[in-house]
């Protein structure tokens, strides 16, 4: 078919025209929406950057540690699977000093430090490097308080942030995690996860936004301290200022938002 | 017509097959889905309180970019309150908000789902709420 200069601009105005009203057809669909709002919940715990420090020197019991995942593990329907160390799944778990803090042990470092389990989890970076390797913004900080979250609509399950994370705090879900989940125990308010994603500590958002402390504070009677650690005022701060702490890797530049003291 | 028996025999079985879905129905459309919104939760509300965030005719056509919204809102932004455009609040959840009033996931939205073929994977995590089998 041959046209004419003049016949294809008329085609081409006309496309345009119909093109530039179905646009205005789709948001009439939407001024629905447009008269509503969203807010943040009123009672929701505020910071600029959240921090946690981990009181070792009031971990004493097999109990005192178990309190704490258990609570957490619980909140958020973590699977208890334990027929394959690999496809564990992880938020809050006990390690080995050589593990949390390797290449830092001193040669005369006391028996009892070197074989103290310590409580570890996501350590919130500031500068998180799992963020940065994430090809579909799955995993990003959080500009308002610095959490680390995870949308686990968009992982694609890569494990790119699992080989980027100097801690392992990430676990990937081998397999569905649904039948480890003890049934009566499972909290109805938080979903599961599925097959072929990644997941980790998310710092309680959850609870923050309904006013609460995370799972494992709560539990944790006193062991664990919480606070916003830009505040000079918090008790994170009181406590970073009055007795010496150290973070794991701090070698990285990861800046972790986790802290020990002893 | 070369192989005139072959190309009928063919033509035959092609029609028989392309008709084979309509006349195994019985020609028949299948029932059109009639989602319930008589859950326990919701006829223990007042008459007045029975509506959803958004009015019923935008929530059919729209939920499914409405709890996307709502997600995108609530996991990114941490803002997890909903006000509409009556100014009620609503707390984004689908577990917590959507199904604590529509507590009947198999009459509520796979009726519709499986009428119109699609599969949504919300369930694959989401916990759905626990039906009493009737």
């Amino acid at each position: 078919m041959s046209m004419n200069r003049r016949e294809f601009l008329k085609i081409a105005g006309i496309s345009t025209i119909l093109g530039v009203g179905g646009v205005s057809a789709v948001h009439g669909l939407k001024n629905c929406v447009e008269a509503s709002q969203i807010s943040p919940n009123p009672e929701a715990l505020k910071a600029k950057r959240w921090a946690m420090v981990v009181d070792m020197s009031k971990f004493k019991t097999e109990q005192d540690y178990q309190r704490c995942i258990d609570a957490c593990h619980r909140v958020h329907n973590v699977p208890n699977i334990t027929d394959n160390p690999k496809h564990e799944i992880k938020w809050l778990w006990k390690e080995t000093y050589e593990h949390a803090f390797p290449g830092t042990a001193d040669e005369y470092l006391s028996e009892e430090v070197k074989e103290l389990p310590f409580l570890v989890l996501c350590n919130h970076c500031n500068n998180p490097p799992c963020v940065r390797v994430c090809p579909t913004k799955a995993t990003f900080k959080r500009k308002s308080d610095g959490i680390v979250m995870m949308d686990m609509h968009r992982c694609i399950g890569c494990r790119f942030c699992m080989a980027a994370c100097p801690y392992g705090a990430r676990s990937f879900n081998y397999k569905d995690p649904r039948p480890f989940i003890n049934a009566e125990k499972e909290n109805l308010e938080f979903p599961t996860r599925t097959k072929g994603v990644v997941e980790k500590c998310t710092l309680c958002y959850e609870r923050l936004a309904k006013g609460l402390q995370p799972a494992c504070v709560e539990a944790s009677k006193g062991a664990l301290i919480f606070g916003d650690v830009e505040d000079p005022n918090s008790e994170v701060r009181k406590v970073l200022g009055a007795r010496y702490s150290f973070r794991r890797r701090p070698e990285l530049g990861t800046q972790p938002s986790v802290y020990y003291i002893f | 017509m070369y192989n005139g028996g072959k190309i009928i025999i063919g033509l035959i079985i092609f029609i028989g097959l392309v008709t084979f879905p309509f006349i195994y129905s019985g020609g028949k459309a299948t029932a059109k889905p009639d989602p319930k919104v008589d859950t326990p939760e919701i006829l223990k509300l007042p008459e007045d309180e029975r509506k959803c965030v958004e009015p019923k005719s935008f929530m059919k056509g729209e939920h499914m970019k409405l709890l996307n919204e709502w997600r995108d809102w609530v996991v990114r932004e941490g803002n997890g309150v909903y006000i509409n455009a009556e100014g009620k609040r609503f707390t984004m959840s689908l577990q917590i908000t959507c199904m604590k009033c529509h507590s009947n996931k198999t009459k509520f939205c796979d009726e519709c789902h499986n009428y119109a073929a699609v599969k949504p994977y919300c369930w694959d995590c989401h916990i759905a709420p626990k039906e009493k089998q009737s």
